[in-house]
């Protein structure tokens, strides 16, 4: 009996239970488009993190407050504050020699208060307190206006740079440059705007707005410590170096013991990245879990409508093996049907996981940042074989009992 | 005419856990090639599990069993399987099609088992469709046709690889009358004109003799192996060309 007989038969069985099979077939579907989904998004993931990370720049250096797990994110970002990090810090590592490859850096500290202009207004808005040199360390570009000097710093002036969209939003089009905004209770005077940057480190740049730090530490948020410090070092060969240098410096600005660890932690951009990447493979092994599963309820699914197939159609066998058929030629008949339905399985599953990572793809593109579609063929070629596998593997036994099947009771069975 | 089928002190007991149940006891007989013979007993008598064995379903306990010459209990399954492919068809009471199938791929089934072109193995359906005579329902669904109507597309599908033997296993036991007879006119037809070996199984002396010879079953022992006289035989027959 050859194959197209068979293959013909097979989708003939399968069409005339068309609900049954696509029952069948819905676990492994999932399965097969988890694999593909998984692939996909991974690439996708990938490529966001590199392109948010390259946009700091490898050559940037981060300080966070509080103790930190070098593989775990930092504790900041379950919203916890920690105060260890203050002004003082920032001045010793920029006098001290073992950090002379930086060439600017500065203290930050965030708020977040209600911005309005007249009867327009940001909710949540994000200040952000920086330095003078805030320019020398991060690639914002100025499209209007100007930054605020250090003698503004020094003098706690109350002028604000604006991000392109907090702009955009508070004087839709008009001229911000000598207005007046408010930052909660407190009136400051637009200086400058800053051009669009996009999402850099998943946050939105262009909606925050700047303030001096003195300002922001002593007026907006009455106190003396830093969210963050950001460093830029002369050049990326240097990061390590440097990085081992703050460490130095802080853990005497500290007093911190040989024996205590850090209370701080120092990473560079490329850290983050690691760190990054461990979060999205966490995330990737957990969609590869749900697949493995899916695929292994699929394959039972499969296996226990094809078991039943054999008893339902145990008359049919009987009669096949009584006009000729080999039990050879009964296994094939089944093994290939199991192999029709996963390899239908898989097509649609393929086609599903190709959709949804589309639709994932159209979704974050629309969250305004990069995300490559990529369906590689690798992942295509690995779902097939998966299907065919799981198909093989739970196809056998139902297969082999149709065949070993004694044509007698069989024609007897009612 | 050559020994078709030639059975020496044939045994046939079925072993379940450590009960032994004899079924057939110590048959010898010969069926000439080209003959028409009916085996024939009550029921329990052993002659469906003959007909079995005879039809290499079953594989026999004790004894020989030669088709052609050809000792069949040393053969595998697998050449079993072409034995029952190349040389034999089966009819049975229960019809036995394939349920929601045609006519046609009904007959088909046998010829989808050897090494043919789809177009033969349609030319050769039809052709065997058309031997008893329901050429007109090629295209039916095997459940939309009458008793009569499916026992001769069973017959159909014993005949399309050409076999040397027919068993017939109570062909006309779920038919009325006249669909009854008419099945037994196409398995006369197939015996005389077309010179197939036929082994008809039944209970029913009417139907037994339409046979030349009558192979009598008690108990799974053979009782009498008579020849059916002429006039008899021609009795039945012409019953069936009314």
């Amino acid at each position: 009996m050859e194959i197209r007989s068979i293959l013909k038969l097979a989708a003939n069985n399968l069409l005339k239970s068309r609900l049954r099979s696509f029952l069948t077939m819905f676990g492994l579907i999932i399965g097969i488009g988890s694999v593909v989904l998984i692939i996909s998004v991974g690439a996708g993931a990938q490529s966001l993190i590199l392109s948010q990370v390259n946009k700091l720049g490898s050559d940037l250096i981060g300080i966070l407050p509080g103790a930190a797990d070098e593989k775990g994110p930092p504790a900041t970002v379950f919203g916890i504050q920690v105060k260890t990090l203050i002004n003082d810090d920032v001045k010793a590592i920029k006098d001290d020699s073992r950090t002379k490859h930086i060439i600017a850096v500065s203290g930050y500290t965030r708020g977040m208060e209600q911005i309005t202009y007249q009867n327009r207004k940001i909710t949540g808005g994000v200040f952000l307190g920086v330095s003078a040199n805030f320019q020398q360390i991060e690639n914002f570009v100025l499209s209007e206006g100007r930054f605020f000097t250090s003698e503004e710093e020094g003098s706690l002036a109350r002028v604000v740079v604006l991000g392109s969209e907090a702009a955009e939003e508070l004087f839709q089009g008009d001229n911000p440059l000598g207005k007046n905004i408010k930052i909660g209770r407190h009136s400051f005077r637009v200086i400058g705007v800053f051009e669009p940057r996009g999402t850099v480190a998943f946050t939105n740049q262009d909606k925050q707005v700047f303030i001096p730090l003195t300002t922001a530490q002593r007026i907006m948020l009455g106190w003396h410590h830093l969210s963050f410090i950001r460093a830029r070092v002369d050049n990326e060969n240097n990061v390590p170096e440097t990085i081992e240098g703050i460490k130095e410096v802080l853990r005497e600005q500290h007093n911190i013991d040989k024996d205590q660890e850090d209370d701080f932690n120092v990473r560079s951009a490329a850290q983050a990245l690691d760190i990054l990447k461990s979060i999205t493979n966490g995330f990737k092994f957990f969609l590869a879990a749900i697949a493995a599963i899916s695929l292994l309820v699929g394959g039972i699914g499969i296996m226990n409508i094809m078991l039943v197939a054999v008893t339902e159609r145990i008359k049919e066998i009987g009669l096949r093996k009584a006009v000729g058929a080999t039990p050879h030629n009964i296994r094939n008949q089944f093994l290939i049907e199991t192999l029709v339905i996963t390899a239908a399985a898989s097509i649609l599953g393929i086609i599903g996981g190709i959709c949804l990572s589309g639709i994932i793809t159209l979704v974050v593109r629309g969250l305004d940042y990069d995300w490559v579609f990529v369906v590689s063929f690798t992942s295509i070629i690995l779902a097939v074989c998966v299907g065919v596998i799981i198909g093989l593997i739970f196809g056998y036994y139902p297969a082999r009992r149709a065949a070993s099947l004694d044509p007698i009771e069989a024609l007897r069975h009612e | 005419m050559s020994d078709l089928i030639k059975v020496q002190n044939l045994f046939k007991e079925y072993t379940n856990g450590e009960v032994v149940t004899p079924v057939l006891h110590d048959l010898s007989f010969v069926i000439k090639s080209g003959e028409f013979v009916s085996i024939m007993g009550p029921s329990g008598s052993g002659k469906s599990t003959l007909m079995h064995i005879l039809g290499f379903l079953d594989k026999l306990s004790q004894g020989k069993y030669f088709f052609n010459g050809k000792d069949v209990s040393k053969l595998s399954e697998d050449e079993l399987a072409e034995l029952r492919l190349s040389q034999v068809g089966f009819v049975f009471q229960q019809f036995n099609l394939l349920p929601k199938t045609t006519v046609l791929d009904n007959v088909k089934l046998p010829l989808l088992y050897l090494e043919l072109p789809d177009s033969e193995r349609v030319a050769r359906a039809k052709q065997a469709i058309q031997a008893v005579g329901l050429e007109r329902r090629e295209l039916y669904l095997s459940n939309q046709l009458s008793g009569g109507e499916k026992q001769r597309v069973a017959i159909a599908r014993a005949l399309v690889n050409n076999p040397e033997l027919i068993f017939a296993d109570e062909p006309t036991g779920n038919l009325d009358s006249s669909s009854g007879e008419q099945v037994m006119k196409i398995l006369y037809h197939l015996n005389v004109k077309e010179g197939h070996t036929i082994v008809l199984v039944t209970h029913e002396t009417y139907t037994a003799e339409h046979a030349q010879r009558i192979l009598r079953l008690k108990d799974g022992r053979l009782i009498s192996d008579e020849l059916v006289p002429e006039e008899v035989r021609r009795r039945a027959l012409s019953n069936d060309l009314k």
